[in-house]
């Protein structure tokens, strides 16, 4: 007998889905839903009070338009009321409407927390059954506080029904799951462990289940375990198929149980007992054996359930990883079910295989499969298997048959499924970085990727090869003809393009040689790809170009012409026209020995782990964030300002690089390009160089001045650059921070031991845009990394600081970068504090600065003639609007480096204004969100007395007050 | 464990599902499309397990289904559970379906619901695996249709059912 009859469904049900699958349009089929929610909510709003069976009806109806996915949003009150019904048919669609539809946050739990209650306490195994049911599904909170002590005491109970104590466990577990913290085992741990030991097999899966997941929480406390589950699984192992009756699923003795048995000895290492190990190895040995047995039943069910047990066991054995003997029997196994008719069993065993790869005892068992996994690659007709053939051959690759393997990948690349392309061509990156013996095979075969599938062919990949040649001698001249050689083709890709451009730069000269590929020749074919790349990649070959003038002053001319026509020079692209103007510029006033020192090869680059390794780590482990990923955001970011020519003005990724954290820092930022690499020895010394001012008023020679160039070509190169504000960055703690910063809008605001503070900022009118570097010093990560802005008492209402929020970790040697947007809304006199905040090799490190956001920051200048200057001096009379100070001077009175002082500080330096040549006279207007300011100072310098004497003049008073001490401060 | 327990027929209409995970009512609708359009596009005899679409977890989960007739049947686990238990399982869902409704057909499912659910819940628990012998479940539902022949005797009133 059916245990549904097909009669005694409900008709109205019946007729109602009949109607909507009825539905032509998804219209109608709306329509004739509105019709019914809107029945059903009359009904269940009516007077006349529902029998058991309409509600049932409804509430059905109710389940069947949710699942066509229409919302609904009545109907749980009447579900809850069912819950206290006596009526078993009631009650359970009651609690069938709650676990498909009431999520865990619903304010009707505590309503449906006391059904569940009284069911618990009902006695009545369904009841309980239910409300179990019920606590499992939802697993809110609220539920796990209210019955996290009951449920294991029914557990554990000795009357407790089998099917209510498989159910018990399950819940017990779901609510460990959801709320661990309130699952007190404590006292039940020991029962709970014997329930292993029950008769009845249903309750032994459940609880293997439970105690597999607390084991995984607290393994010491469960350890005991390990001997039940040896003891249970040999019993069934061996025992005759029909022992266990209804527990043998087509002629497997109770194969859910045995997997889960497997896996929760896959908690432990090898039971330490030796009678125990013996057991356990001899049920092992018995699973292994049974493989080679003859099939007791054609159906595919028998080979599955079996085949279950068996890779359970393998993975076992590969995680005991103790007995060669098993491990290579198991290996053996897996061989044969590699060439297996069933995919599913070929599927299982590439990815069983992968594990077994990485054991010292059976790698070399699976290397002998190659060919089986090679042959896979070409021929399984299913990508997931193929993505599994591709993973094991990775997992197997080892410098024996590295290069068999990439070939392999490569020959497959090229009719790969674009799923999975990318991480193929990580792959083969990665196996022939790694496995390189000679640097010429790498070159190829990166090139071959770039060939076969350029579009998936990550910036990392061709940073990474770029890495690797300048780091070798040996293999640039080989690199230079390769990628000369391939840029031939007539159409390559733009990856091609940029590692060519790149090598060609660096080492056209070893090649220049032949007449084949002469310095003209080379530069004309690179030329041919210039109209056809992107922006990125014509900044990166303009940068060639400069190099090849250096390297070929042969073909300076003709690079010249390039770089004068207007397609170069007014190229809309301001990062272009930036390069091709500075260029040019460098080209024609630089002397040979400069270019020579300036234009000079890379310096190698740090070693340091492969990007590429810590992509395919992200790329393989999407859902979760573990660490992997933040060492591969450093790593991409090094290489983002390392090796990329290509790298713009606005491009962050420059800016949270480590070491070439000096060309944005040092204002390089205007262009930074491929020589902006220095050595990573120098880096600290540089750092505070760039962070100088005075470059940023040359422009043009930056990218000079960040390359890896010593420091006396480049100020020689640039005669006129005063010294003055490399002695005040190379002592940023001499003075209070504040007032360095008074006169300039970069540099080194703070450092100690382990971290480095660099500040650039830029204001305009009443508003300001701050860049705070935050370099760690140290090679171990910062976690929980915040740093927040603090306005205190009136300061909240003078100024607002908004702080972009950054990431939580710094890593080693890395730079964060965190942007601070500044409004000025009234003068204000204190200074906004950034609290920075982080974890450093697990203590808490509190670092508390004063920011340099000082008034004169809003400081606009104004310029006016001498005449204007004294009528306005003359109305700003009022005793209360002009601050005098009289002080002596701190630093020697060098007239250039005052005036640079005072329109630092953001005033019109005002030149033929006062009658007595030697004072200084500035005019400008401080912007506020409420109001403008006009300020006029005049500065009269004593040398005699080594004394000045500052006035200020604005319209109020405080701002006067406060310029002044500002100022006084400078000199 | 299992997270999600999707049944579809040929052309995505959903016939069931049950989620052990919470998702918001659009995302649950979501994955079932999503599933569908991953699973509905392989061919007949390639493997039966793949890697979860990106609602779901992406290659944190797999999905394990298996095709009967018009109907698709999709288990959503994670790697805790046994590849081929769960193809298993799936086989022991059906049969159990079929012995309770005698021959089952997509019709079967869709208009009894309830009792889908309630078979599926004698063998799945908060994403666990509570049973798997057929005879014990169905011995369950048994009792659970008698108890409820023994209601329905009293209540219905089946004229004025609409």
């Amino acid at each position: 007998m059916p245990a549904v009859s097909k009669g005694d469904g409900m008709r109205g049900l019946a007729v109602f889905i009949s109607d909507i699958r009825n539905c032509k349009s998804k219209e109608a089929e709306i329509k004739r839903i509105n019709k019914e929610l809107a029945n059903i909510r009359s009904k269940f709003k009516g007077d006349k009070a529902l029998d058991g069976y309409s509600k049932k009806k409804y509430v059905c109806k109710l389940l069947f338009i949710f699942l066509l996915g229409h919302d609904i949003d009545f109907g749980h009150m009447e579900a809850v009321n069912l819950l206290s019904s006596n009526k078993y048919t009631e009650k359970q669609i009651g609690y069938l409407f709650i676990s498909v539809l009431v999520n865990s946050n619903s304010d009707l739990i505590s309503l449906i927390n006391n059904a569940i209650k009284n069911d618990l306490s009902s006695r009545n195994p369904t009841f309980m059954n239910l409300a179990l049911h019920c606590i499992a599904n939802v697993g809110s909170r609220e539920m796990a506080e209210a019955f996290a002590a009951e449920v294991p005491r029914i557990l554990v109970a000795g009357d407790t029904m089998d099917s209510v104590k498989q159910s018990a466990a399950l819940c017990l577990l779901r609510l460990n799951r959801t709320s661990p913290d309130l699952v007190l085992m404590g006292e039940w741990t020991t029962r709970v462990v014997h329930l292993l030991n029950d008769q009845h097999l249903g309750v032994v899966t459940a609880a293997t289940s439970l105690i597999t997941t607390l084991a995984q929480k607290s393994p010491e406390d469960f350890k005991t375990s390990v001997s039940l589950a040896v003891a249970r699984l040999s019993r069934i192992v061996s025992s005759a198929s029909t022992d266990l009756q209804d527990y043998t699923y087509y002629f497997v003795a109770a194969p859910w149980l045995s997997v889960k048995l497997l896996r929760l000895l896959q908690c432990y290492p090898p039971p330490e007992d030796g009678a125990i190990r013996g057991r356990l190895t001899e049920c092992l040995e018995t699973i292994l054996n049974k493989a080679q047995e003859p099939p007791k039943s054609k159906k595919v069910q028998h080979s599955n359930a079996k085949n279950a047990v068996l890779f359970e066991a393998i993975s076992l054995i590969i995680h005991h990883d103790s007995e060669p003997t098993l491990l290579v029997r198991a290996c053996n196994q897996l061989g044969q079910f590699l060439q297996h008719r069933e995919t599913n069993l070929r599927y299982l065993a590439l990815e069983s295989m992968c594990t077994l790869a990485s054991s010292e005892f059976s790698h070399e068992a699976v290397k002998t499969h190659i060919e089986t996994v090679i042959n896979a690659l070409k021929s399984e007709r299913d990508v997931s298997v193929r993505q599994r053939a591709v993973d094991l051959l990775y997992a197997m690759c080892d410098r024996s048959n590295a290069k068999q393997i990439v070939a392999e990948m490569l020959s497959y690349l090229e009719t790969a499924d674009y799923s999975i392309r990318e991480e193929i061509v990580l792959k083969v990156a990665i196996l022939a970085e790694k496995y390189a013996v000679d640097y010429t095979w790498y070159v190829d075969t990166i090139l071959n990727l770039i060939r076969f599938a350029g579009d998936y062919v990550s910036d990392e990949v061709w940073y990474r090869v770029i890495q690797i040649v300048i780091n070798r001698d040996e293999v640039q001249g080989y690199a230079a003809k390769t990628v000369f050689e391939a840029l031939q083709a007539p159409a390559c890709h733009e990856n091609l393009v940029k590692v060519g451009g790149y090598i060609l730069g660096e080492f056209g000269n070893l090649i220049a040689g032949d007449s084949r590929s002469s310095p003209l020749i080379q530069f004309d074919l690179l030329h041919s790809k210039f109209h056809l790349c992107s922006v990125p990649t014509r900044a990166l070959l303009l940068s060639a170009y400069i190099k090849f003038i250096n390297l070929f002053p042969e073909v300076k001319g003709t690079i010249q012409e390039v770089l004068r026509s207007d397609s170069q020079l007014r190229n809309a692209d301001v990062e272009l026209q930036q390069r091709a103007v500075e260029y040019l510029r460098l080209s024609c006033i630089a002397s040979t020995d400069i270019l020579a020192t300036v234009l000079e090869e890379m310096p190698p680059f740090p070693e340091r782990e492969s990007s590429i390794l810590a992509k395919l780590k992200r790329k393989k482990g999407p859902g979760n964030l573990h660490p992997d990923l933040d060492e591969n955001r450093k790593e991409r970011s090094v290489n983002g300002g390392t090796a990329d020519h290509s790298s713009t003005t606005t491009n962050a990724k420059v800016a949270t690089s480590p070491t070439p954290s000096t060309d944005l820092l040092g204002l390089g930022s205007t262009i930074a390009t491929q020589n902006s690499a220095p050595p990573a020895s120098k880096g600290a010394s540089l750092l505070v160089d760039v962070f100088s001012e005075n470059i940023s008023a040359f422009p043009v020679e930056t990218p000079v001045a960040v390359g890896p160039v010593a420091d006396e070509n480049f100020s020689s190169f640039l005669p006129n650059t005063p010294q003055v504000a490399y002695a005040n960055a190379t002592l940023p703690t001499a003075e209070e921070p504040e007032d360095k910063f008074v006169c300039k809008n970069n540099g080194v605001l703070y450092e100690n031991q382990l971290l480095q503070i660099g500040l650039k900022s830029e204001f305009r009118q009443n508003l300001g845009r701050m860049y705070v570097f935050f370099g760690n010093k140290t090679s171990t990560q910062f976690m929980n990394f915040a740093a927040s802005v603090v306005c205190q008492d009136t300061l909240q209402a003078q100024l607002n600081v908004h702080a972009k929020p950054a990431d939580p970790t710094v890593d080693g040697g890395a730079q964060l970068q965190q942007i601070l947007n500044i409004e000025c809304v009234s003068d204000f006199v204190d200074a906004p504090v950034l609290n920075i905040q982080f974890r450093y090799g697990g203590t808490l490190q509190n670092i508390a600065v004063k920011l340099p956001i000082t008034l004169n920051k809003f400081f606009q200048p104004t310029e006016m003639t001498s005449q204007d200057f004294f009528q306005r001096w003359k109305q700003l009379g009022a005793p209360q609007q002009e601050v005098q100070n009289i002080f002596k001077a701190k630093h020697s009175m060098d007239t250039e480096v005052t005036k640079a002082k005072i329109m630092g500080f953001g005033a019109a330096l005002l030149d033929g204004v006062d009658p007595n040549p030697s004072n200084f006279v500035g005019a400008g207007v401080i912007h506020t969100k409420t109001t403008q300011v006009g300020c006029l100072l005049r500065l009269e310098p004593n040398i005699q007395a080594q004394m000045y004497r500052l006035t200020l003049r604005t319209s109020r008073d405080t701002v006067s007050q406060r310029l002044c001490d500002l100022l006084s401060e400078q000199f | 464990m299992i997270k999600a327990i999707l049944i579809f027929n040929n052309h995505g209409k959903p016939r069931l599902s049950k989620f052990y995970e919470h998702y918001s009512e659009d995302t649950e609708q979501q994955i079932i499309r999503e599933t569908f359009h991953l699973v509905s596009k392989r061919d007949e005899n390639v493997c039966n397990f793949l890697e979860g679409g990106m609602l779901i977890g992406g290659s944190e989960n797999k999905l394990i289904y298996r095709h009967y007739a018009t109907l698709y049947f999709v288990f959503c686990v994670d790697s805790s559970e046994s590849e081929l238990g769960i193809l298993d399982l799936i086989q022991v869902f059906v049969e159990t379906l079929d012995k309770c409704f005698e021959n089952v057909c997509e019709l079967d499912l869709i208009f009894h619901v309830d009792k889908v659910h309630n078979i599926l819940a004698e063998m799945v628990m908060g994403g666990m695996v509570l049973e798997t012998n057929m005879n014990e479940i169905i011995t369950q539902v048994d009792a659970q249709n008698k108890m409820e022949k023994s209601e329905t005797f009293i209540f219905q009133s089946p004229r004025q059912d609409r």
